[in-house]
């Protein structure tokens, strides 16, 4: 399979990259890892006249604490995700998810800037982002802004941030030592895209939940950050008739598409199943 | 169109060429060096037949550009015997352990579990198993794969092979 021609351009840094992505023809585009954008060239569903490649600007690599901040570089691989002490202590659900995402080779080059900016609902992260109420950092040429991934992605493949803007960067305020977390992902085969999948934050106090956030991923246009779902949980200890509620309410806001995966209605449930599975798991793990 | 210099080092191998940039690192190793060990399976990202070691990560080759490559060194299915013609050490493996009928996947596999080996040089039959779960072989069933890397793994740390029981 050949792609559409293009011409190449490596960048040296992040001004150089903006500039470029400001001069050139307006379907030029940026990549990261590949493993979305170049499957899609292939299949002429995206024929770009440049691509941008982000993989020789070292400022956009890397994961560091900064206070109570995390900051992951836009560039970091899911490979380098599981790798990471400082993830695997503070952050644990990112690793849990990324074990989850396609197989080896993909994840040696597959970044999770790649993963969440470009909007595509079968992706992971943007759902466990929404869950740990993440942010995304934006260089254009105008600067800086930073859009919280709750308020990022607004259809499919479509988003916040505008053509010439770069994502560099994930921040995440940690959650809280002792937090639970989850990530129940259904699928058919090692390295699928889910059929339904989500994610769970929570905090527990007094033995009850006291915080909780739920995110939701493939079963609608856009990752889904079920708000309703995580508020019928709190002041409950994740019980059977709790539990109900919310796949319930998670289930209230999806729409999937039926495919290969299964009918729209057999999503929709597993939706809801894996909402109470992620839930259970992540109680079972939060200290008091 | 829009072609760029690429330099890189293929099997030790110092290489350069001027490619059109939409040309795929498999292309560009099996249709310009000649490199034909790698193959061309699904050509869509899944079966991993493709599989190469580029600068010490296993990559599916037909899925990054060669000029992505550029400065990059790959290790491909040829280069992993001795310069005199003596197997590496996963090559007998799957000779001895029956770890291939057709051998359409085989260069993928043992390029792939080459580099497991060095992240992972005494894994489990579980991890082999997460650890090539990018490479789909349609012949053996996986069973005389798994038993070839952990043959493999043992002469490696120098031990006995134990075949664990079924």
């Amino acid at each position: 399979m050949i792609t559409g021609a293009f011409d190449y351009h490596r960048p040296a840094n992040l001004s150089e990259a903006i500039g470029l992505l400001s001069r050139l023809d307006s379907d030029a585009r940026v990549i990261a890892g590949g493993h979305s954008l170049i499957p899609m060239m292939k299949l002429r569903l995206a024929m770009p006249s440049h691509l941008v490649d982000l993989a020789a600007i070292a400022e956009l690599k890397g994961v560091r604490a900064e206070g109570d901040e995390i900051v992951i570089g836009a560039m970091t691989t899911q490979h380098e995700i599981l790798g990471s002490e400082l993830l695997a202590a503070r952050a644990p659900i990112l690793k849990e998810v990324a074990t989850q995402i396609a197989d080896p080779q993909v994840r040696y080059l597959g970044t999770i800037g790649g993963n969440v900016a470009n909007g595509d609902p079968g992706n992971d992260m943007p759902g466990v982002m929404m869950a740990l109420d993440a942010s995304y950092v934006l260089r254009g040429p105008d600067g800086e802004r930073r859009v919280a991934a709750r308020d990022y992605y607004e259809g499919a493949y479509t988003t916040a941030a505008s053509p010439g803007e770069i994502l560099t960067a994930i921040r995440i305020e940690a959650p809280p030592a002792g937090h639970g977390w989850a990530y129940e992902k259904l699928k058919r085969k090692v390295g699928d895209y889910a059929t339904a999948a989500a994610a769970v934050i929570l905090t527990v106090s007094g033995g009850k939940i006291a915080t909780c956030a739920i995110g939701l991923t493939n079963v609608a246009d856009t990752a889904l950050f079920a708000k309703d779902a995580a508020q019928v949980v709190i002041g409950t200890v994740a019980d059977k008739v709790s539990l109900a509620k919310a796949s319930a309410a998670a289930e209230a806001i999806t729409s999937p598409a039926a495919d290969g995966r299964g009918s729209a209605q057999y999503r929709t449930k597993m939706a809801g199943v894996m909402t109470a599975r992620a839930l259970s798991r992540a109680f079972a793990r939060a200290k008091s | 169109m829009s072609k760029s210099n690429v330099s890189m080092k293929v099997n030790g191998k110092a290489v350069s060429a001027e490619v059109e940039s939409r040309v795929l690192l498999i292309h560009y190793l099996r249709e310009n060096l000649g490199v034909t060990g790698p193959h061309i399976g699904c050509e869509t990202t899944h079966c991993g037949a493709c599989t190469v070691d580029l600068d010490g990560k296993s990559v599916k080759s037909c899925t990054i550009f060669a000029v992505q490559a550029e400065g990059a060194e790959v290790l491909t299915i040829e280069g992993m015997a001795a310069a005199d013609g003596k197997l590496h050490v996963l090559q007998e493996a799957f000779r001895e352990m029956h770890g291939l009928q057709c051998g359409y996947c085989t260069p993928g596999m043992i390029v792939r579990a080459h580099r497991l080996l060095q992240e992972n040089p005494a894994p489990t039959d579980a991890e082999i198993r997460m650890g090539i779960s990018g490479n789909l072989c349609r012949c053996t069933g996986y069973q005389n794969i798994v038993k070839a890397i952990q043959y493999a793994a043992a002469k490696i740390n120098g031990v006995e092979y134990k075949e664990a029981a079924e």
